[in-house]
């Protein structure tokens, strides 16, 4: 393997390593919440702060856990910290909290959060653990925020509910695109993004299962 | 029973738990590629979630909620915050002991499910759906309802995508859009069929 450095593995997740798109982690509970860009952000946050601190926290005790119920263990742990975060963000931001709604539960279920724990932060210890998981976090943001970006942009002309581009309904000149808006547009976004990426970093093309053979026959007529 | 029957539909069709609100995703891409094993994944979650929404929802009825806990005399408690917690481990808890008596009594279920049913645990539709439940302030029959509804949606999205990826397979997709790629374009494209359905009012 090689060598693990501080940097690499803050860094390695944003591009290289995309949770999302190589890893297809944690697309589960987090595209819903893209429509618009706060709200993305706050889902941001939360994400990074639990995937952290759940990394450093699974490393702290990760040789006292006996190994037959290091599932439940790192569940609790994951739980107690989304509950924190919730209860922060009904205190502070009820609002977007609102919005969010189950979405902030559903982070205890985010694969990124229990994939980094069991694969990572198992084997790693804690300095390291911490800073996979804000890498990890920040690569699945990168992808959120431009996923935001987009939506909110073309679908309602605004970003952080600034009016950018002036919408038609309120005599500007910008015919919104209702579709951004809607639940699809974010699958194709990130389809898109993806072949994007891979078109970039080409090595993380998949083999296709079948290859097409050469024409053995003359071309039909 | 109207309002049952409408229940069911609009947790089916119209707020599909995986094209209308993206859960049970990482699953929900990683095993389509066979339509076996998406038929036997789509029966466990209908299974998981029957159980575990109304499970959860006499907790939060029963002893979470603000309030719930007169009948021990605390008729100020509010534990509702402990909720996450306790559903994911009732959501585990539940996913082991269905294990283990399909394993007992009857086992060729158990080998058809095979590795799915621990996999349940962590998929995001069945802890969303106990979320929604809470959110939405289900009776208990509304939940039994509620969890059977949300089950099927997902195992009806499962089944056709792994159809259709079937299908894919033999096609020649560009480079750079091969597997992952072309599968959220696929699912995109489900999912804007299936908002043909919001257009119903129950």
């Amino acid at each position: 393997m090689a060598e693990v450095t501080a940097k690499k593995v803050l860094f390695e997740p944003i591009f290289n390593n995309n949770p999302i798109a190589l890893q297809i982690l944690g697309i589960c509970s987090a595209l819903a919440v893209t429509s618009s860009l706060s709200v993305t952000m706050v889902m941001c946050i939360s994400v990074i702060a639990v995937t952290a601190f759940s990394n450093l926290f699974v490393s702290v005790v990760r040789s006292q856990i006996p190994n037959s119920i290091r599932i439940i263990v790192q569940m609790t742990i994951i739980a107690s910290l989304v509950i924190v975060v919730d209860q922060i963000l009904r205190a502070y931001a009820y609002e977007i909290s609102k919005q969010l709604s189950v979405f902030v539960g559903l982070i205890i279920t985010n694969c990124i959060v229990m994939g980094r724990a069991e694969g990572f932060a198992m084997q790693n210890g804690p300095w390291l653990s911490f800073l996979d998981g804000i890498g990890n976090g920040l690569g699945y943001s990168v992808m959120l925020i431009v996923l935001a970006f987009v939506r909110e942009l073309l679908g309602s002309g605004s970003l952080f509910g600034v009016t950018i581009l002036p919408v038609v309904n309120d005599g500007g000149w910008y015919v919104p695109n209702g579709l951004l808006l809607l639940p699809p547009s974010a699958f194709f976004i990130i389809g898109l993004s993806i072949w994007g990426l891979r078109s970039w970093k080409s090595d993380q093309v998949e083999e296709p299962d079948y290859r097409l053979s050469r024409q053995t026959t003359k071309e039909a007529f | 029973m109207e309002h049952y029957i409408s229940l069911i539909l609009k947790a089916v069709f119209v707020e599909n738990m995986a094209l209308a609100f993206f859960l049970g995703m990482c699953t929900f891409l990683a095993i389509s590629k066979k339509i076996e094993a998406a038929i036997g994944l789509g029966i466990a979650v209908v299974a998981v979630l029957t159980l575990t929404v109304p499970v959860n929802n006499l907790i939060y009825n029963d002893v979470l909620r603000e309030g719930a806990l007169a009948w021990a005399g605390l008729p100020d408690v509010d534990l509702s915050f402990l909720g996450l917690l306790t559903y994911i481990g009732v959501i585990a808890a539940i996913v082991q002991i269905m294990e283990m008596i399909l394993d007992k009594y009857i086992p060729a279920l158990y080998a058809a499910l095979g590795v799915f049913l621990p996999l349940i645990t962590v998929n995001c539709a069945i802890m969303g759906a106990s979320l929604f439940m809470v959110e939405r302030d289900y009776t208990f029959g509304e939940s039994v309802v509620y969890g059977f509804g949300a089950g099927l949606g997902w195992a009806l999205a499962i089944v056709a995508l792994a159809g259709i990826r079937e299908k894919l397979k033999y096609s020649d997709v560009p480079e750079g859009l091969r597997g992952l790629g072309i599968t959220f374009i696929t699912v995109g494209l489900m999912s804007l069929g299936f908002m043909s359905f919001s257009g119903i009012s129950l």
